[in-house]
C-alpha cells in the first residue's frame, strides 16, 4: 500500500512536467495543425538554460534559494520563449500553406538542429547539478513502508496547478485567448475580422515555449542530470499525453500528461523498467487506433 | 524599403541572435554543475553576423529571392539530360572496383553508399510517391538485418538463402504496424512510426538472451559466390571461388563482390521502383499524395493503398537490412538508432520526394560526407538539420529537382 502510494505521487510529479510540455503541442496543434517536433528540444532547452543559470547565479553570490529560483525561472522562461518565437519564425512561417508534409519535415530537421547545436555548444556529457532543494515531509507509513513527499515535489506540482491556472484565465478571458480560439476555428476568417493571425500564432508558440521551460527547469531540479538529448524522449512521451487527452484540448494536455506520468511510474515500480518506454509508446499506438479523438478532444471533421 | 527601415529589421534580427545566443553560445558549465567558462566573443560574432547577414539580404532586388525564384522554377529539366547523368553514374559504378580508385577504403566506402541509395529509394516510396512520412524506417532496415542475423546463427542459412525472407519479413513488419495506424492523418503517423522504431531499438537492446542485447551478433557470413565462398581455405566438400577460378585468394575479393551484389540490389530496385510508378498502384500512391479526398471520390481505398506502399518500402528496407548485415559482419542496436532514420530521411528530402536519380545522388553524398574529416562529422547532423529546414522553405520538390512525372498529359 504505502509502495503504490509513493508511485502515486512519483507519477503525479512526473506527470505535471509532462503535462506543461504537452500544453505546447496540443495548442500549436489546436492553431496550426501540425505537430511541433521541436517542442521537445525547446523544452531541452528551458533546462539546459535552468542549469547554466543556476550555476552562474550561484557564481554571482545569489544563494538564497527562493530568489535564484523565481530569478532563474523567469529568465528560463523569457530566453527560452525567445527560442521558442525564432523556431516559429525561421522554420515554419513561410510554409503555411505549402504542401502537406512540408512543415512536418521543417519540424524534424529544426528539432535535429536544435539537438546538434546544444550538443556542439554544451558537450556530449551529461550535466549534473548538486540538490538545490532538499528535504520533505512523511505523508504516510504503512505496513513498514514510509511514504515521503519531497518539497520539490510539491513545488512542481503547486507551480503547475497555478501556470495552469493562470493560463487557463489567459485563454478564456483575455483579448489574446479569444484571437488564439479564433484563429483556431477558422484562421482566414479571423484574419477578415482584423486579427493578427500570425501574431497570435507567433505568442502560441511563446507561451508554449515557456511553459516548456519550466517544465525543463523542474526536470534539472526533480533530477539533476540533463543531457542533450533529454528532449527526445520528453517530447514523444509529452506529444503522447497530449493525444491522450485528445489534441486541442488543454484540459485534455494536463488529464494526458498526468496519466502518462501515472502509467510511466507504476511501468517502473510493477514491470521491467527497461520497457517502460515501450509501454508510453504501446499507449500512443493503442489511443490512436481505438480513440483517435483522445479522452477529451472533438471529432476532427475534415474539411475539403 | 527605406534604410532606416532595413536597419531597424536588422537590429531587431541581432536582438534575437544575441537572445539566443547569450544563454547557450554564452556560456559552457562543467559536467559537474560547479563552474563554467564564458564565450562572450562568440556571442558577439553570432550577433554581428545575424545584423550584417539580414542587411545583407534585405538589400537583395525582391525578383532576385531565392524561395521565390525556386517555388516557380520546377520546370522539369530534359529526359535525355536525366537518362544521360544516370547512364555515366551507372557506368562509372560499375568500373569503379578496377579502376585506380578501387581501394580497399573507398569500395567498402561506396558499398555503404549503394546501401544508402537503396534505403533512400525504399523510404522514397513511402515518402516521395505515397506521401506518407516514416520517422522510424530504420525499424524495417533493423528487421532485415536481425532476421538475417539470426537465420544465419541458428539455422545456419546463407545470406542468399535469406535475402528473399528478410525483404518478407521486415515487409510483414511493416504490413503488422501499418494496419492499425495508416488510417490515422499523416501527423500521426510520422509519431507513431518514431516511436516504433524506438520500440524495436528497445526490445533489440534488451532481449539478450535472442538478440545478443547490446553486444549484438557477430560472425555473420559473407555471401557466396553462386554457392562458393570466397576464402583461402574452405571445409572437406566446399570448392572455394578461388580453386574454382584459380585465382589466389585477396581479402578485396570479397569486398568487391559484395559491392557488386549491392549494385546489382540497386539496380533491381531502381528498375522496380521506375516500373510500379506506372502501374495502378503506383499511379494510386502518386495520386494519394496529392490529394486523398479525390482518390476516395474514385472510389480507391486510402488505407489499402498506403498499407501496400508501407510494406513495399518496409520490404527494401529489409534488403538493405541483410546486406548491411553481410557487409558489417557484425550488427548491434547502435546501428538502428533514431539518427539513422532522420539520415535516410534527409537523403530523400534533399534528394527530392519522388525523384530517384536525386535521391541516389544525395545518399552518395551523405554517406561519403562524413569521410570528410572528423571535425566535419561533428558538423553532419547539423547540416542535416539546417538543410532540411532550408529546402523545405526555398526548394521543397529537393535540391536536384529532376522528378519527372510518372503520368503526363502532353501538349497537343
Amino acid at each position: 500500500m504505502g509502495y503504490f502510494v509513493q508511485q502515486l505521487v512519483n507519477g503525479l510529479t512526473l506527470g505535471a512536467i509532462y503535462a506543461l510540455i504537452a500544453i505546447g503541442y496540443t495548442m500549436v496543434y489546436g492553431i496550426v495543425g501540425m505537430i511541433n517536433f521541436a517542442h521537445g528540444e525547446i523544452f531541452m532547452i528551458g533546462a539546459f538554460i535552468s542549469l547554466i543559470f543556476f550555476v552562474v547565479l550561484g557564481a554571482l553570490g545569489i544563494t538564497w534559494i527562493p530568489l535564484a529560483l523565481f530569478l532563474v525561472l523567469v529568465i528560463a522562461m523569457a530566453l527560452t520563449a525567445v527560442y521558442g518565437w525564432a523556431v516559429e519564425r525561421i522554420a515554419y512561417r513561410r510554409l503555411r500553406g505549402s504542401f502537406r508534409l512540408a512543415p512536418l519535415i521543417s519540424a524534424i530537421g529544426m528539432s535535429i538542429f536544435l539537438q546538434n547545436y546544444v550538443l556542439l555548444v554544451q558537450g556530449a556529457h551529461e550535466k549534473t547539478l548538486p540538490p538545490m532543494i532538499t528535504g520533505g515531509f512523511e505523508l504516510m507509513r504503512s505496513s513498514g513502508f514510509t511514504v515521503d513527499i519531497s518539497w520539490l515535489q510539491l513545488i512542481i506540482v503547486g507551480v503547475t496547478l497555478v501556470l495552469m491556472a493562470v493560463f487557463t484565465a489567459v485563454i478564456q478571458l483575455t483579448s489574446l485567448g479569444r484571437a488564439q480560439r479564433a484563429s483556431e476555428q477558422d484562421m482566414t476568417m479571423a484574419a477578415l475580422l482584423g486579427i493578427d493571425v500570425d501574431r497570435t500564432i507567433s505568442l502560441t508558440f511563446v507561451i508554449g515555449a515557456a511553459l516548456a521551460a519550466v517544465a525543463g527547469l523542474m526536470v534539472t531540479l526533480q533530477y539533476g542530470v540533463i543531457d542533450f538529448f533529454i528532449g527526445f524522449l520528453a517530447g514523444i512521451k509529452a506529444f503522447t499525453a497530449a493525444v491522450l487527452g485528445g489534441i486541442g484540448s488543454l484540459p485534455g494536455a494536463v488529464l494526458g500528461g498526468l496519466l502518462i506520468g501515472l502509467i510511466e511510474a507504476f511501468w517502473s515500480a510493477y514491470c521491467p523498467s527497461e520497457y517502460k518506454d515501450v509501454a508510453v509508446f504501446a499507449v500512443l499506438i493503442l489511443v490512436l487506433m481505438f480513440r483517435p479523438t483522445g479522452l477529451l478532444g472533438r471529432p476532427e471533421v475534415e474539411k475539403v | 524599403m527605406g534604410a532606416a527601415q532595413r536597419f531597424k529589421d536588422a537590429g531587431f534580427t541581432a536582438l534575437i541572435a544575441l537572445a539566443l545566443a547569450f544563454p547557450l553560445l554564452g556560456f559552457q558549465t562543467t559536467d559537474t554543475g560547479d563552474g563554467y567558462i564564458t564565450r562572450f566573443n562568440w556571442v558577439a560574432i553570432a550577433t554581428a553576423a545575424a545584423f550584417v547577414v539580414r542587411l545583407l539580404l534585405s538589400l537583395v532586388p525582391q525578383r532576385f529571392r531565392l524561395h521565390q525564384y525556386a517555388t516557380r522554377y520546377t520546370a522539369l529539366p530534359q529526359g535525355k539530360i536525366i537518362t544521360l547523368v544516370a547512364g555515366a553514374l551507372i557506368l562509372f559504378a560499375i568500373l569503379l572496383p578496377i579502376s585506380p580508385l578501387g581501394s580497399r577504403r573507398t569500395i567498402d566506402l561506396a558499398t555503404l553508399a549503394l546501401i544508402y541509395v537503396i534505403l533512400g529509394w525504399g523510404l522514397n516510396i513511402v515518402v516521395g510517391l505515397a506521401g506518407l512520412l516514416d520517422l522510424g524506417y530504420v525499424a524495417f532496415y533493423a528487421v532485415g538485418a536481425y532476421s538475417f542475423a539470426l537465420a544465419a546463427e541458428w539455422y545456419g542459412l546463407s545470406f542468399w538463402e535469406m535475402l528473399p525472407f528478410a525483404g518478407l519479413i521486415a515487409s510483414a513488419a511493416g504490413f503488422l504496424l501499418g494496419l492499425p495506424v495508416l488510417r490515422l492523418r499523416g501527423d500521426y503517423l510520422a509519431i507513431v512510426t518514431l516511436g516504433f522504431g524506438e520500440i524495436v531499438r528497445i526490445v533489440l537492446n534488451n532481449w539478450s538472451p535472442v538478440t545478443g542485447g547490446p553486444n549484438g551478433i557477430g560472425d555473420i557470413p559473407r555471401p557466396t559466390v553462386f554457392g562458393m565462398p570466397i576464402s583461402p581455405g574452405a571445409p572437406e566438400g566446399v570448392t572455394t571461388f578461388n580453386h574454382f577460378f584459380g585465382i589466389a585468394y585477396d581479402p578485396l575479393q570479397r569486398l568487391i563482390w559484395l559491392y557488386y551484389v549491392c549494385l546489382a540490389a540497386a539496380l533491381v530496385i531502381n528498375w522496380f521502383s521506375l516500373r510500379i510508378r506506372r502501374l495502378p498502384v503506383g499511379r494510386a500512391w502518386e495520386a494519394l499524395r496529392e490529394d486523398e479526398i479525390a482518390c476516395r471520390a474514385l472510389g480507391l481505398n486510402p488505407h489499402t493503398i498506403k498499407l501496400t506502399a508501407f510494406a513495399t518500402g518496409a520490404m527494401i528496407g529489409g534488403f538493405a537490412g541483410a546486406m548491411f548485415a553481410a557487409k558489417q559482419g557484425f550488427i548491434s542496436p547502435e546501428s538502428f538508432n533514431f539518427q539513422e532514420s532522420a539520415t535516410v530521411l534527409s537523403i530523400v528530402v534533399l534528394g527530392g520526394m519522388g525523384s530517384q536519380l536525386g535521391v541516389a545522388i544525395a545518399a552518395v553524398i551523405l554517406a561519403t560526407l562524413p569521410e570528410f574529416g572528423r571535425e566535419f562529422a561533428q558538423y553532419r547532423m547539423l547540416l542535416f538539420g539546417a538543410a532540411m529546414v532550408a529546402i523545405m522553405i526555398w526548394r521543397p520538390r529537393g535540391l536536384f529537382t529532376v522528378r519527372a512525372p510518372s503520368v503526363r498529359l502532353d501538349q497537343p
